[in-house]
C-alpha cells in the first residue's frame, strides 16, 4: 500500500506540471494541446478517486516525503480522507470544465487562432489546487496558492479587455495582500516554533504562549478567509468574477473559494484546536451567509447574483467549521463536495444562458422555458440543489449542518441556525427570481440604456453546441448523484470528521512514529 | 536568544511604507508597495533564522557554529514568487495604461451605478413607486 502512495501520491500535483510544460512547448498544435490536457486532467481524476478508496478503506492517512528528505526537514505529501475527498471532487469539475471550455472555443472558431496560454495556465491551476490540498508543510501550502494564483490571475485578465484588466486588478491585488499576510503568518509561526510542517506544529504549538497563539491564529484566518471569501473579507468576489468568461468563473468560483475554507478547516482542526477565535468564526460565519444572501437578493445580473450566493454560503462551511464538533464539521465537510459541484455548474448554465440570449441581466432575458427548456431543466435542478429542497444534497448538507448545531445547543449555536434557514429561505428567494424573470415570463422592454450586462461571450445566437451542453448536464447529473450516494458519503465525511479531531493519524503518519519508513 | 532589533526595525519600516503605498489608487504605487512589503517580509524570515553563523555547507562548518538553512530556502521562494507577481502587475499596469491612458484603479461598474442612483435620489429598478414596495413579482402586475 505504501508503495502504491509513493507513486499516487504526488501525481495529481507532478503530472498536470509536466502536461503544462508539454502544452506550452506544442502551443502551435491546438489539437496537440487538448489531447495532452484532457489526457493528463483524466488521469488525475483516476489517480484521485483511487487514493480515496485506498485512504478510506486502508489506515485513512498517507504521506509521502518529496526526495525522500525527513518529513521534519523535506516537505511530506499527506493523503488523508479530507484532502482526497476533497481532490476526488475539485479534478472532476476541473475536467468537466475544461471539456467544456474546449467545445466553447471550438465553437468560436479559435481554432485558427488558438490562445496557446490557456492550456498551459489551466493545467498549472489544476497542479497548485491538488498541490495545496496534499501539502503537508505550511510553505507548501503558501506554494500551491501562489501557483493557483498565479495562474488564475492569466486567466482572468485573458485577453487583455477593457472589463477584465479591471477586475484583474481588484482581485490581484487582493489575493497579493492576502498571499503577504499568509507569509507574515509563516515567518512569525517559524520564529515561535521553529519548524512550519504543520504536523509537527499541531505538537510544538501546544507549548507556544497562549497570545502569541492568537496572533498566530488571526494572521492565517485572516489570510485563508480573504481567499475563502469570508464575509468582511469578501467584497472582492462579486467585483471580479463575473466579467471572466463562464468557464473561468465556473472553475474559479468551485475551487478557489474552497480550497481558502480546507486551509482554514486544516488550521482550525489541526494546528489549532479549540482555539479562542472559534466564537469570532461562528458570527464571522452568521454575517457571512446573511450579507451574502442580501447582497444576491438585491442584483439583476444572473452572474453577480450568484457570486453572491457563493459568498452566503461560504458561511455555512464556516459555521460547520466554527462548531468545532464531528457532527460539524462532517457537515461542513459535506457541503464543501456538494457546493463545488452545484455553483460549478450554475455558472456553466449561466455561459449556456449568455450564449443563447446573449445577456445575463435579468432585465434583458424572458422566456427561456418556452424557447430553450432544456437550458430551462439544466438550470432548474442545481438551482433547487443550491436552494436545498428536500431530495437534493443541497437540503442533506444543511440539515447536518443545522443538527450538528442544535446539538451544540448555545445560544449562539440556536442563533446560527436560525440565520441558516433564513438564508436558505432568501437562497430559495433569489433562485426564484432568476427563475421568474429569466425563464418564466416574457422579457419586459428595456427601462434604460444600462442593461447591456456584463455579457463576455463571442458570438450569441447560434445554436449552443453538443460539447458545451455535455459536460453541463453530466456535472447536473454529477449533483443530483451527490444526492443519491449521500449516505456513503456521509460515512467518508463523517470518518474523515472524526480523523481531523483526532489529529494523531495524521501526525503519527506524517512524522512516521507508527509505519516505519519502507525501503530506505 | 535575542533577536536581532535592527533587522526587526527594517523589517517594520518596510512593511509600514507597503501597506501605506498599497491603500494608494494607482498601480504603480500599488507595485512598489508590494515590493516593499515582500522584502519586508523576507527580512522577517531572516529574523526568525536566528543568530547569524557560518555558511550551511557540510564540511565547512559544524551544526553548532552554522546559520538555520530553512528559512534562508523559505526566502529564497518567496523572492522568486515576488517577482514573478510584480513581473505580472507591471505588465497589468501597462496595459491598464494603454487601454485609459492612467492606471488608477477603477470602480465596479455596479458600484458607479449605484453611486450615479443615489446621487439622483433614485430608486432601483425594482422598485414600484405606485405601492411603495418592493415588487419582484413583476410577471403579475402588467
Amino acid at each position: 500500500m505504501t508503495e502504491w502512495a509513493r507513486v499516487l501520491l504526488p501525481l495529481p500535483v507532478v503530472l498536470p506540471l509536466f502536461a503544462a510544460g508539454l502544452t506550452l512547448a506544442l502551443a502551435r498544435r491546438p489539437r496537440a494541446q487538448r489531447t495532452i490536457s484532457v489526457t493528463a486532467l483524466s488521469v488525475v481524476v483516476v489517480a484521485a478517486v483511487t487514493m480515496l478508496v485506498m485512504t478510506d478503506h486502508g489506515s485513512g492517512t498517507y504521506s509521502v516525503d518529496v526526495g525522500g528528505w525527513p518529513a521534519k526537514l523535506g516537505i511530506p505529501l499527506v493523503a488523508d480522507r479530507l484532502s482526497t475527498l476533497m481532490l476526488v471532487v475539485s479534478s472532476v469539475v476541473t475536467l468537466a470544465v475544461l471539456l467544456y471550455s474546449l467545445a466553447q472555443g471550438v465553437a468560436d472558431g479559435e481554432e485558427g487562432t488558438p490562445v496557446s496560454i490557456y492550456h498551459p495556465t489551466y493545467l498549472v491551476l489544476s497542479a497548485g489546487v491538488s498541490n495545496a490540498f496534499l501539502s503537508g508543510d505550511l510553505f507548501n501550502l503558501y506554494v500551491g496558492f501562489e501557483i493557483l494564483l498565479a495562474a488564475s490571475y492569466i486567466l482572468l485578465t485573458l485577453g487583455g479587455t477593457k472589463a477584465r484588466v479591471r477586475a484583474g486588478t481588484t482581485y490581484v491585488v487582493v489575493s497579493l495582500l492576502s498571499s503577504m499576510v499568509f507569509l507574515t503568518a509563516i515567518a512569525l509561526i517559524y520564529m515561535a516554533t521553529g519548524t512550519v510542517n504543520m504536523a509537527e506544529l499541531s505538537l510544538r504549538l501546544r507549548d507556544v504562549d497562549p497570545d502569541v497563539q492568537l496572533v498566530l491564529h488571526l494572521l492565517l484566518l485572516v489570510g485563508f478567509g480573504i481567499k475563502a471569501a469570508v464575509f468582511p473579507l469578501s467584497a472582492w468576489l462579486p467585483d471580479s468574477y463575473p466579467t471572466a468568461p463562464a468557464p473561468v468563473t465556473a472553475v474559479f468560483a468551485g475551487l478557489l473559494t474552497k480550497v481558502g475554507v480546507y486551509a482554514i478547516i486544516r488550521t482550525e482542526t489541526l494546528l489549532f484546536p479549540g482555539g479562542q477565535a472559534s466564537q469570532l468564526l461562528l458570527w464571522v460565519a452568521l454575517a457571512t451567509m446573511v450579507v451574502g444572501i442580501l447582497g444576491a437578493v438585491a442584483q439583476s445580473d444572473v452572474k453577480r447574483l450568484l457570486s453572491f450566493t457563493l459568498v452566503s454560503h461560504i458561511g455555512y462551511m464556516v459555521f460547520g467549521v466554527a462548531l468545532g464538533t464531528a457532527g460539524g464539521l462532517s457537515g461542513a465537510v459535506f457541503y464543501v463536495a456538494h457546493h463545488i459541484t452545484v455553483q460549478t455548474t450554475l455558472f456553466l448554465v449561466t455561459g449556456l444562458i449568455e450564449r443563447y440570449a446573449g445577456s445575463t441581466s435579468l432585465d434583458a432575458l424572458g422566456s427561456l422555458a418556452k424557447r430553450t427548456p432544456l437550458l430551462a431543466v439544466l438550470f432548474f435542478v442545481p438551482a433547487m440543489n443550491l436552494a436545498g429542497i428536500p431530495p437534493f444534497s443541497g437540503f442533506l448538507g444543511k440539515l447536518g449542518l443545522l443538527q450538528a448545531g442544535v446539538d451544540v445547543g448555545t445560544w449562539q449555536a440556536y442563533v446560527l441556525v436560525a440565520g441558516g434557514v433564513v438564508t436558505s429561505l432568501l437562497t430559495l428567494y433569489a433562485i426564484a427570481k432568476v427563475w421568474n424573470r429569466a425563464f418564466w415570463q416574457e422579457p419586459q422592454t428595456e427601462p434604460s440604456g444600462e442593461v447591456g450586462g456584463l455579457a463576455t461571450a463571442t458570438r450569441v445566437g447560434t445554436r449552443t453546441p453538443l460539447g458545451m451542453v455535455v459536460p453541463t448536464a453530466a456535472l447536473v447529473v454529477v449533483g443530483v448523484g451527490i444526492t443519491v450516494i449521500a449516505g456513503p458519503l456521509f460515512g467518508i465525511s463523517d470518518r474523515a470528521a472524526q480523523d481531523l479531531l483526532d489529529r494523531t493519524p495524521y501526525t503519527s503518519t506524517v512524522l512516521h512514529d507508527r509505519v516505519p519508513e519502507v525501503g530506505e | 536568544m535575542s533577536p536581532n532589533v535592527t533587522l526587526i526595525v527594517v523589517s517594520g519600516v518596510l512593511v509600514a511604507c507597503g501597506v501605506a503605498l498599497l491603500l494608494e489608487r494607482t498601480l504603480t504605487r500599488v507595485l512598489v508597495g508590494v515590493v516593499l512589503l515582500g522584502n519586508g517580509i523576507n527580512i522577517l524570515f531572516l529574523v526568525a533564522s536566528g543568530r547569524p553563523g557560518l555558511a550551511p555547507i557540510l564540511g565547512k562548518a559544524t551544526a553548532e557554529t552554522m546559520s538555520d538553512p530553512l528559512p534562508q530556502a523559505m526566502v529564497l521562494t518567496a523572492i522568486v514568487i515576488t517577482l514573478g507577481m510584480v513581473a505580472f502587475v507591471l505588465a497589468l499596469a501597462y496595459r491598464s495604461w494603454q487601454i485609459d491612458g492612467h492606471d488608477e484603479v477603477q470602480d465596479d461598474v455596479e458600484d458607479r451605478r449605484i453611486v450615479r442612483r443615489a446621487e439622483l435620489d433614485e430608486t432601483s429598478a425594482s422598485y414600484d413607486d405606485d405601492t411603495r414596495e418592493t415588487s419582484e413579482e413583476e410577471g403579475t402586475s402588467p
